[in-house]
């Protein structure tokens, strides 16, 4: 079974962090990616910018767009895509091919990319 | 599990947020302070043996409240409130409570404590550190010794200027449209002062300080956070996080200024140029340019060029021309010429930087551009006479170091009698 684990924490705490306490994560967290690499059960890893970054389509094929992250409490998060584009103009088009009908697609950077090995 | 590295982070992050709602309730800065600084005592008793509150900015809010509630004997005529060893325990009244109180207030009174601190009674210098101790939380001391100044002058200056914004009585009610929009752009004028104050120290041995750089960041952060639609708040993040992505290699081992052309671009912060162009992208949708995000799209094109030699220079000169149309002034007429330069060599730009001698007299960078210039066209004696008028001029040791090294290389060629062609064009007031 392939899993994705989320990872959530406050952002104004993290960013926050010293650049050292960041470094420190960042290590512990590669520590994890590389023994799980070596066992082939690693897939794509992810860090993603700070929400400010990030551009919200509400509403399917004539969504609006608006700025800022997906921040409704009712809806949950269900799916993801990477995409590699080359503006943000772009990544919306790219959004805007799929219908989330009622929902919305955050369209955020991604800060750290590890494309992960081949899963066994 | 809740060490103290966390509740320090906590305070730090909770603090403008705590703070905004509680000058709002006691609508006096120095209550206000006192308030939140008993709270953060309190933190650091009952965090450690209650375990984190799931809100920490809520708990210094309520916390902060009753204290100073029952400082000014005002409890009685106040809704009560759960004492406070209880709340770090309840979760959910805290929350509660704090949505009730906050939520829909949050954005502008954060707002409000920031444009506080830059009231226009205020001279900027006090501005900017006013909004260091009140919203950032430095200590005076910290504040003193990045403007290079003893602690009791500094303690003077943020006195004083408590005083007058005491004075000016600013309002507490939500603010309308036009009223925000005006305080958001002061709070903004704010920022970039702050972060110039780092970027290019304007005394002292060090050319940068990092410390006020990083703050600068975090405010605008914080700010973009509230105004996420906001292209010229977009606009001046993005311009902090691509100036400040540099900062490792804009001064070498010795503490000497590099200039962009020579800078080892490996060292440049690749973290924090990919989030300045993403904002950069944002903000550019909204087709809505002002000064913040076109020197922002200017930083851009550094950042996009991999070797010096790869910069978009007639772009750069197109957006300078935008910039200056948008935000008239001589500095910015001075940045335009040196992109000319680029474009169609050093005479264009000397002509176009002529009328500025007059308005640019005092200002350091005019004469580091003019002898730059003359030296590019060979005319070595007028570039020295110009040098040494920037050497006068210099904000920093750094500064002045620099021109010498230019007075130096000068002399070299005129003792081998080589051509003008062989000093390189380091010429970019942008470093």
């Amino acid at each position: 079974m392939l899993y994705t684990i989320l990872c959530y924490n406050s952002e104004a705490m993290v960013t926050a962090w010293s650049k050292q306490k960041d470094d420190q994560v960042m290590a512990e967290h590669a520590v994890g990616e590389r023994r799980l690499a070596k066992q082939g059960k690693l897939g794509p890893v992810a860090r993603l910018m700070p929400t400010t970054t990030a551009t919200t389509l509400r509403d399917g094929h004539d969504a609006v767009v608006i700025d800022g992250p997906f921040a409704e409490t009712k809806e949950q998060l269900l799916g993801f895509y990477v995409v590699d584009c080359a503006s943000l103009e772009e990544a919306i088009e790219a959004a805007r091919g799929w219908t989330v009908e009622g929902g919305a697609l955050e369209i955020r950077p991604i800060l750290y990319f590890n494309p992960g090995g081949e899963l066994k | 599990m809740t060490d103290m590295a966390w509740i320090d982070a906590a305070l730090t992050s909770a603090r403008p947020q705590a703070m905004a709602a509680l000058l709002r309730y006691f609508r006096n800065l120095d209550t206000a302070e006192e308030a939140f600084q008993e709270a953060c005592l309190r933190a650091l008793q009952r965090w450690p043996q209650n375990g984190p509150p799931r809100d920490p900015a809520a708990w210094l809010i309520l916390v902060g409240r009753n204290f100073a509630l029952d400082e000014t004997r005002h409890l009685s005529k106040q809704v009560p409130l759960p004492p406070d060893e209880l709340i770090s325990d309840l979760d959910d009244t805290e929350t509660e409570l704090a949505e009730r109180l906050d939520s829909s207030h949050y954005r502008d009174d954060v707002l409000r404590l920031l444009f506080i601190c830059c009231h226009p009674d205020v001279p900027a210098t006090q501005q900017i550190a006013l909004a260091l101790r009140v919203v950032s939380g430095l200590s005076v001391k910290e504040i003193a010794r990045a403007f290079l100044v003893s602690e009791s002058a500094m303690e003077q200056r943020i006195t004083r200027a408590k005083r007058r914004i005491a004075s000016a009585n600013v309002p507490f009610e939500t603010p309308g449209a036009v009223e925000r929009a005006e305080r958001l752009g002061a709070v903004a004028a704010m920022i970039y002062l702050l972060f110039n104050e780092g970027y290019s120290a304007s005394g002292g041995t060090d050319h940068i300080r990092v410390p006020l750089c990083e703050e600068a960041i975090r405010l605008a952060r914080l700010l973009l956070r509230l105004f996420q639609g906001e292209p010229e708040i977009l606009g001046l993040t993005a311009l902090l996080l691509l100036q400040h992505a540099r900062a490792a290699a804009r001064v070498d081992a010795e503490g000497g200024i590099v200039l962009l052309d020579n800078q080892d671009r490996g060292l440049w912060n690749r973290e924090l140029i990919a989030e300045g162009l993403a904002l950069v992208d944002k903000a550019l949708r909204h087709r809505r340019p002002g000064p913040y995000q076109v020197q922002a799209a200017i930083a851009a094109v550094h950042a996009h060029a991999a070797r010096p030699e790869d910069t978009d220079w007639s772009e750069i000169e197109q957006l300078y021309a935008v910039l200056e149309a948008l935000q008239p002034s001589p500095v910015v007429t001075l940045n335009r010429a040196v992109a000319v330069s680029k474009v169609k060599g050093p005479s264009v730009a000397l002509a176009m930087i002529e009328p500025l001698a007059q308005p640019l007299a005092g200002y350091f960078h005019f004469f580091g551009v003019q002898g730059a210039l003359l030296t590019q066209l060979g005319r070595a004696e007028e570039a020295r006479v110009a040098f040494h008028q920037a050497i006068a001029l210099a904000n920093t040791a750094a500064e002045a170091a620099h021109i010498r090294m230019h007075l130096d290389r000068l002399m070299k060629d005129s003792e081998t009698n080589s051509s003008a062609e062989a000093v390189s064009p380091r010429s970019s007031t942008r470093t």
